[in-house]
């Protein structure tokens, strides 16, 4: 008479596996998953971790099973659950040698990891800026307006712009400069604040 | 309160399964590994 797979101690299934019978390890891990899943879960509280050790739990069961150096002693479960044991606390022992922030030194955390995304007031003043910006451009001579748009909107290099206005290189880098000193003059003699 | 989230909390547990292709994996592992014995030194082979 076949035993029901149910009613096959854990024991005999050890010795079956290790014989050779392959299907007895499916029925040992069905048996018992539940158990250990639960039980590094409980420790570990993430599911993607348990699912690690999990399965490192089972691939050393499979190793000492088939290299004969298990001890049947009738305690398969507890035998199981004392790897995955020390698994956990292999992985907490590697996570602490990882450093961690804690924030309570002199360093903060959050002078690094900083919210660069602008709120409605800074966005407004932002806006207001560049507007400003574009007025004083428009104030330019023409020669020296269409440079520096050339230059720092359409982000053309000085040999492009030379090519596309005509005039040298040395030419456009002069008008280029002047820009900005007549910009910085026009600012400083309206003492116009331009920053955020 | 406390009570039923702990409550909760077990049943949760209790429901906790590994993946099928985790199950899967080990099965397939442990018939692709042999151990081979060779003067009392012992090798892993995995076969795939």
């Amino acid at each position: 008479m076949i035993m029901p797979y149910e009613l096959i101690p854990d024991a005999t299934l050890v010795t079956n596996y290790i014989q050779g019978n392959e299907h007895a390890l499916e029925i040992l891990i069905t048996r018992h998953k539940q158990k250990v899943y639960s039980f590094i879960y409980s420790k570990v509280y993430d599911r993607d971790v348990t699912e690690d050790i999990f399965q490192d739990t089972f691939i050393k069961v499979i190793k000492t099973l088939k290299r004969g150096a298990y001890n049947e002693e009738g305690k398969f479960l507890p035998w199981v659950m004392r790897i995955s044991h020390n698994l956990v606390i292999d992985y907490f022992r590697k996570n602490n040698r990882m450093p961690k922030f804690d924030n309570t030194g002199e360093f903060s955390i959050f002078s690094v990891l900083s919210d660069t995304t602008l709120n409605a007031e800074k966005q407004i003043i932002k806006d207001q800026v560049e507007n400003d910006v574009r007025r004083l451009v428009e104030e330019l001579p023409e020669d020296q307006k269409e440079v520096l748009l050339m230059r720092i909107y359409d982000d053309l290099s000085f040999k492009e712009i030379s090519d596309k206005t005509g005039v040298s290189i040395n030419t456009a880098l002069g008008r280029m400069r002047y820009a900005l000193i007549n910009l910085r003059k026009i600012i400083d003699k309206h003492q116009i604040v331009l920053t955020n | 309160m406390a009570k039923l989230y702990t409550n909760h909390f077990i049943k949760e547990l209790n429901e906790l399964q590994p993946k099928e292709e985790t199950v899967n994996f080990l099965l397939n592992y442990s018939k692709a590994l042999s151990v081979i014995n060779c003067n009392k030194m012992k090798f892993e082979a995995l076969l795939n």
